[in-house]
């Protein structure tokens, strides 16, 4: 199988002396490039074809990310995407796909919110206990599917999008009156958690666009954290080790049931902390506030980041800003904000064809040059060997 | 990277004609092209007479070329009909007719092949006859064997070709690629030698030698692996007893894979292993290794007992492993080198300090390796899969050494690798010995396990039957052992062994003159 | 469970162990639960389970499981893994309903079916020719179809307000014909309503199936018993399943895998479009966004519950088809299922103790204990369980089964041409 987790590391990694590896970044980069410029121009028939100016929505678009409120707007959701492309890339930098990122953070959410409106502590134990409740449950969630996998051998795509139906279900039967929702009067139709205490709310920062939500905090102390582990610790090396070849990291020492199952928890830790900017910035309850899709949102935003903690920054960033920016396009002209998810699937579609496509010139091309250098080098020893 | 140049081959209707070359010579491209599965840059092809252009293998059926594939082209949950009419479903439909063909086939040669049968209830060498009747099914007239005998055992080599010369008798031309030289002397009417991709001979089977064919294939001296003096100590490094491992397969049902394995070894020694592929190999080793739960039995090294440990916890007491398997369980292909040289080793320095890695002291550590151990390559960032074989099992033999294992298992450790690296490792395998290593060697290479082993153990149905002293066994006494047929300690006749050494030592002799003896210097290059 | 597992020929070398699931084996199971539904349906007066209504709910919520099984089939049979599936269905919804509304239904069918295969398209082109990994393919196929069919539905629509389209919906189409058989129809009411034991639940049962039986249903069974003797019984099948066994065999042997890769990811887009197409004309007469709410996952897990054979899936589109359509079921039905659950499990547990298999037996008749408790004490079941009973039970079959489970060998696996050794 190919691995999904092309080697960003490396093209990070420039070494000085070698053209290749120059080469390598460059391709690596066009990719992503082309592949945004491709979904605009595919984005910008559709638009033309239904009778409307796409540079006009493009204009409108630039205008708002360019703006102060629309830069908020994009960091704000950018920090949602980010977590949730995390979670998906901690999976896949091994291999393993966990597309059970949907359920997990739906479920943490919840859970997050029942203890939210349940305990009022002082804010400094409220949070992390908030913090530590979702990832907990998020994890929990996840490890089914990584102990499905390692003792009785359940592909974790199938485990996971079970387990994505099973949570609804979960949350179904959680979400009721006298349950974790809190016994109506009956005049409300919609279901809801209590709000969680003002202590749980976590510090925001007021700037002219707006408020901008403090959890962006955690998403960076997420990504140093996975950047770091990734590439400088023993565990990481074994996480992408496990990615690369799952019978080398094996016979190398790897214990690879136990790996299974960890990034499987830690995965799924990551994506418990999707749903709490929303909670704890946003609406202070779980509901029919709560937004869908996000685990596979998610999973698109790691793979044009290609998994890497520094390329889902950008990846995020893009995905957030077309999101916002887009919601501002039927206000602003007769423009359906539909045609984002057209863009973003585009460009996922298109970005992943381009790294394989990348991925396999690269190989090609450096077996090829290796091949040429050790070739004169022969030549030349062989020279010295007849002088001798 | 030119894999084949300037080949002109000519082979005669109703022949068997024998493709020689050492592994990586390019006989593997060659046959590629001849059936189609990769379009050559430039020359022609002729059946016939006719000039012919192969863009599919289906091209090259209709011209009637079969080929019967080293590793088998077979889909194990379907059945052996299945196998056999898939792709010739127009010859004689999918049903009765064809498995009616079959049969008619099967019994025409003697083949014993049952059409419902599952393919993935059938052993080696009923799956290799599944292969020769799928061809033949499709009217072959033309049969290329890449490296038919490489999966079996003498008494199934010799029933293949008896086969192959029925298929001659019927006017059917076999194309017949090995390395094996006494193999070829037995069955080819010709025979072509190929040489880094290039064809550099032709020879008459019934003039040529041994030994001037190995020259021709090799195209220098012929490297084999000496006698020397002892080095065994009395120390014991590895024990394992009593090993047991049974698997329950698809269906359920316990297969015995090792069963009541005791052996030993001492410091300064090394075990050989022989035995045919599949006979448990793998296992006893992935078993010392940790890498497969035993059902019973006791591994402990220099004294301490490592039986249920984790597979990274033996290697930091001290076990290196030579991969049988270097793609699948050596190395990080598409990872670059120094990262490689930690693969493996990731807990000790100078890879890691504590819980980090430590990428500049692995970088440093992977320049030393590549200059002691003579790795090709043009610098340390480049991926494990730009380096040829050679290279990267040099790669992976200085790994190994460079943290002072107690015990190295090396497996097949010179397959599939340049006549220059083999001298390389086998010479590393030496020296650390007389530092007191203790090595478990399995090979597939008779001679190499004669030439390097202290003690030589076979290997059969997952059990030790029968031991043997290298300075007393010939490779057919041990080849015997192999198949099961012999057992307890084997010793050879004198004479025979006399023989065998002194070709043997021929074999070594650059500039020697040509030995009278058919037997010389067979399989230098192991299998792949 | 399926009879798939009847159908693989074992090795003959093997001894049986366990028995295995024949026709007749199957029949009698089917005989078997048939005697419980009724007899359970006696004792507490609830005859809801094997109500006419109640099958043809069940047949109604089955089919667009199982066209998006039969679609994930035909992809996995030759070695292509396709959770895109749910974006193909979406194609079919979409296109169903447009065509269905501006010619007829009967055009609305092949559109969807051409929508999905269009999709299907598309997974082919990016895991057989680019070869990226299949699950990549099938998410981002998930994300950019929704998409294309939100947005044209949102722009297209505004002008024909006056035929009847939504602010989100496309205007409804022609209803496709019904099937009713006139007298036998209405003859099994009278013996349903008459409540004879076991008779008016067979005639509940056979009556769900004859009255106001959908065309698209009978066109639905009818591919999927093609399916089989396509898969099976055919040169074409015996090639597509050599795809997803070892393609590089049957590269070797001259036949083009590219071909039947492409031919079978399409047809699997078209299957799971008809299933698209089926919630836009049958279930419903137009579109909405989001109508497929991830039966296209659905279906796939309906297909590994039966072992990736027709005939499993079939039976596994079945189950997620009745409890999914038991929702809409009055409580009390429900609660009467938690019994036969109960009697079926100790059933079990003695079968299970005479076979000798203890440890599993004093499982099944905790399980039994345990439910038959929940009888007991509850008067009615969370919906959202049922809902998600048939999910745990396909991950209890994986868990449990997952060594008779018999994929196709190189499933999910990315191919090259010319890669063999």
């Amino acid at each position: 199988m190919t691995s999904p987790n092309p080697e960003a590391a490396n093209a990070a990694k420039p070494s000085l002396r070698q053209r290749i590896d120059l080469e390598r970044i460059a391709l690596g980069l066009a990719a992503p490039v082309l592949a945004v410029l491709l979904s605009l121009i595919i984005a910008g028939a559709l638009l033309a074809v239904s009778g409307r100016d796409p540079f006009e929505a493009f204009r409108i678009m630039w205008d708002y990310g360019t703006a102060s409120d629309g830069q908020v707007a994009t960091l704000n959701k950018a920090t949602v995407y980010y977590l949730a492309a995390a979670a998906a890339a901690f999976g896949f930098r091994m291999n393993l796909f966990n597309i059970g990122v949907e359920g997990q953070y739906k479920l943490a959410m919840l859970f997050a919110a029942y203890v939210g409106s349940q305990v009022d502590l002082p804010a400094f134990l409220q949070i992390p206990l908030l913090l530590v409740t979702a990832m907990l449950v998020g994890g929990l969630w996840a490890s089914i599917a990584g102990l499905l996998k390692v003792y009785r051998g359940v592909s974790e795509v199938i485990s996971t999008i079970m387990l994505n139906a099973i949570a609804t279900a979960v949350i179904g039967v959680l979400l009721v009156p006298g349950v974790f929702a809190p016994k109506t009067n009956g005049t409300s139709n919609s279901i809801q958690t209590g709000k969680i205490s003002e202590s749980s709310h976590f510090f925001s920062i007021s700037t002219q666009g707006g408020t901008l939500w403090g959890f962006v905090v955690i998403a960076a102390l997420v990504g140093v954290a996975f950047q770091f582990t990734l590439n400088r610790t023993r565990f990481g090396f074994d996480l992408r080790a496990t990615g690369r070849s799952e019978s080398a990291a094996k016979a190398s020492g790897v214990n690879v049931r136990r790996m299974v199952i960890t990034s499987m928890v830690v995965s799924g830790a990551l994506a418990g902390l999707i749903g709490l900017p929303e909670l704890m910035q946003n609406t202070p309850y779980f509901g029919q506030n709560v937004q869908t899709n996000l685990g596979f949102i998610g999973i698109s935003v790691a793979l044009l980041g290609r998994n890497s903690p520094i390329g889902i920054v950008f990846s995020a960033l893009l995905f957030a800003f077309l999101d916002a920016s887009g919601a501002q396009l039927p206000t602003q002209g007769d423009f359906p904000s539909e045609i984002i998810p057209v863009i973003q699937g585009t460009i996922v579609i298109c970005v992943v064809v381009a790294y394989e496509l990348v991925r396999r010139y690269g190989l090609k091309r450096q077996q090829q040059k290796v091949g040429a250098e050790l070739a004169a080098q022969a030549a030349a020893a062989a020279k010295k060997e007849v002088a001798a | 990277m030119v894999a084949n140049h300037d080949i002109d081959i000519t082979v005669q209707r109703g022949t068997v004609h024998a493709l020689m070359g050492e592994n990586g010579a390019g006989k593997s491209t060659l046959m590629k092209i001849l059936y189609g599965m990769q379009k050559p840059d430039e020359g022609t092809i002729a059946v016939n007479g006719e000039q012919v252009e192969f863009s599919t293998p289906g091209d090259a059926i209709d011209r009637g070329i079969g080929m019967v594939h080293q590793h088998f082209m077979l889909a194990d949950n379907l059945t052996v009909w299945e196998n056999i009419v898939l792709g010739g479903e127009k010859l004689h439909g999918i049903g009765a007719k064809a498995k009616a063909k079959i049969r008619e086939l099967s019994d025409q040669y003697g083949l014993g092949v049952r059409p419902d049968a599952l393919v993935e209830d059938l052993g080696v060498a009923d799956r290799q006859r599944v292969e020769i009747l799928k061809v033949l099914y499709r009217g072959a007239r033309i049969l290329i064997l890449d490296e038919p005998t490489a999966v079996l055992v003498p008494q199934e080599v010799d029933a293949l070709f008896d086969n192959l010369r029925d298929l001659k008798a019927e006017g059917v031309t076999v194309i017949f690629i090995s390395h094996k030289l006494h193999e070829v002397l037995a069955v080819a009417d010709a025979i072509s030698v190929i040489r880094r991709g290039t064809t550099v001979g032709d020879a008459d089977p019934h003039t040529v030698t041994a030994r001037q064919l190995a020259e021709l294939m090799v195209g220098a001296e012929l490297p084999s692996p000496e006698s020397r003096e002892s080095t065994v100590t009395e120390a014991e490094m590895l024990l394992v007893e009593g090993l047991r491992i049974a698997k329950a397969d698809a269906e359920g049902i316990e297969r015995v894979v090792l069963d009541d394995i005791s052996l030993r070894i001492r410091k300064g020694e090394i075990l050989g292993i022989a035995g045919v592929e599949g006979n448990g190999q793998a296992e006893l080793v992935e078993a010392i290794m940790g890498m497969l739960p035993l059902d019973a039995g006791t591994v402990s090294l220099d004294g301490v007992d490592l039986t249920g440990k984790l597979t990274r916890v033996r290697r930091e007491a001290g076990i290196g492993y030579i991969p049988e398997d270097r793609h699948r369980h050596g190395l990080l292909l598409e990872a670059p080198l120094w990262e490689n040289r930690i693969l493996g080793h990731v807990t000790e320095r100078p890879n890691s300090k504590g819980v980090l890695l430590d990428p500049a002291g692995a970088r440093a550590d992977t320049l030393r390796i590549v200059e002691e151990f003579d790795v090709r390559t043009p610098g340390i960032e480049v991926t494990a899969a730009s380096l040829s074989g050679g290279n990267q099992q040099k790669l992976i033999v200085g790994r190994e050494m460079s943290h002072q294992p107690k015990l190295l298992i090396a497996a097949h450790p010179t397959r599939g690798v340049d006549v220059g690296a083999q001298a390389q490792i086998w010479e590393q395998i030496r020296a650390a010995q007389r530092d007191g290593l203790a090595v478990l060697l399995i090979s597939a290479d008779l001679d190499e396990l004669i030439g390097l082993s202290d003690t030589i153990r076979v290997i059969y149905r997952g059990r030790l039957v029968a031991d043997a002293d290298p300075a007393t066994v010939t490779a057919e006494d041990l080849g015997t052992a192999m198949t099961g047929a012999a057992r307890g300690h084997i010793e050879s006749e004198p004479e025979a062994l006399a023989e065998a050494q002194a070709a043997a030592a021929e074999g070594t002799e650059a500039e020697a003159e040509a030995g009278p003896s058919t037997d010389t210097a067979d399989d230098d290059q192991a299998g792949e | 469970m399926s009879t798939a597992i009847a159908s693989k020929p074992k090795s003959p070398n093997a001894p049986a162990k366990k028995p295995k699931l024949t026709w007749p084996v199957v029949l009698l199971l089917i005989a078997g639960a048939l005697v419980l539904f009724s007899a359970v349906g006696m004792a507490t007066g609830n005859h809801g389970l094997t109500s006419s209504g109640q099958i043809s709910a069940a047949l109604s919520s089955a089919v667009p499981i199982a066209m998006a099984g039969l679609g994930g089939l035909w992809s996995e049979r030759a070695g292509v893994v396709n959770i895109g599936l749910e974006g193909m269905m979406v194609a079919g919804t979409f296109c169903g309903a447009w065509a269905g509304f501006l010619v007829n239904p009967w055009v609305g069918l092949l559109a969807g079916m051409a929508g999905g295969a269009l999709g299907g398209l598309l997974h082919a082109l990016i895991t057989v020719t680019f070869g990226v990994d299949h699950i990549v393919s099938g998410v981002g196929i998930n994300l950019l179809i929704p998409g294309i069919c939100a947005y044209v539905n949102r722009i297209y629509y505004k002008d024909y307000v006056a035929d009847g389209a939504g602010a989100n919906q496309s205007p409804p189409a022609d209803s496709l014909p019904n099937i009713t058989i006139p007298g036998l129809s209405g003859w099994l009411k009278t013996i349903e309503g008459h409540h004879y034991f076991l008779l008016s639940d067979i005639a509940g049962i056979v009556g769900g199936v004859v009255t106001n039986l959908s065309v698209v249903i009978v066109i639905a069974a009818v591919f999927l018993i093609a399916s089989y003797f396509v898969l099976w019984r055919t040169v074409f099948g015996l090639r597509l399943r050599s795809c997803g066994e070892n393609p590089t065999a049957a590269e070797s042997l001259g036949v083009n895998v590219y071909k039947y890769k492409y031919l079978a990811v399409i047809a699997s887009g078209a299957f799971a479009g008809l299933g698209g197409a089926y919630l836009s004309l049958v279930a419903a007469h137009f579109y909405r966004d989001g109508q497929t709410q991830g039966r296209g996952f659905i279906g796939l897990a309906a297909m590994i519950f039966g072992n990736w054979m027709p005939g499993g899936l079939a039976a596994g589109a079945g189950l997620f088809g009745f409890t999914d359509s038991l929702q809409l079921r009055d409580a009390d039905s429900v609660h009467v299922l938690l019994l036969i659950v109960a009697i079926a499990m100790a059933l079990l547990a003695l079968w299970q103790s005479y076979r000798r298999q203890f440890t599993a037996g004093v499982i099944s008749i905790l399980v039994a204990g345990a439910v038959a408790t929940w009888y007991a004490l509850t008067d009615a079941v969370q919906r959202p369980l049922i809902v998600a009973t048939p999910y745990v039970i396909t991950l209890v079959v994986l868990a449990l089964a997952s060594q008779r489970l018999r994929p196709p060998k190189a499933d999910g696996q990315i191919y090259r041409k010319g890669q063999a050794k």
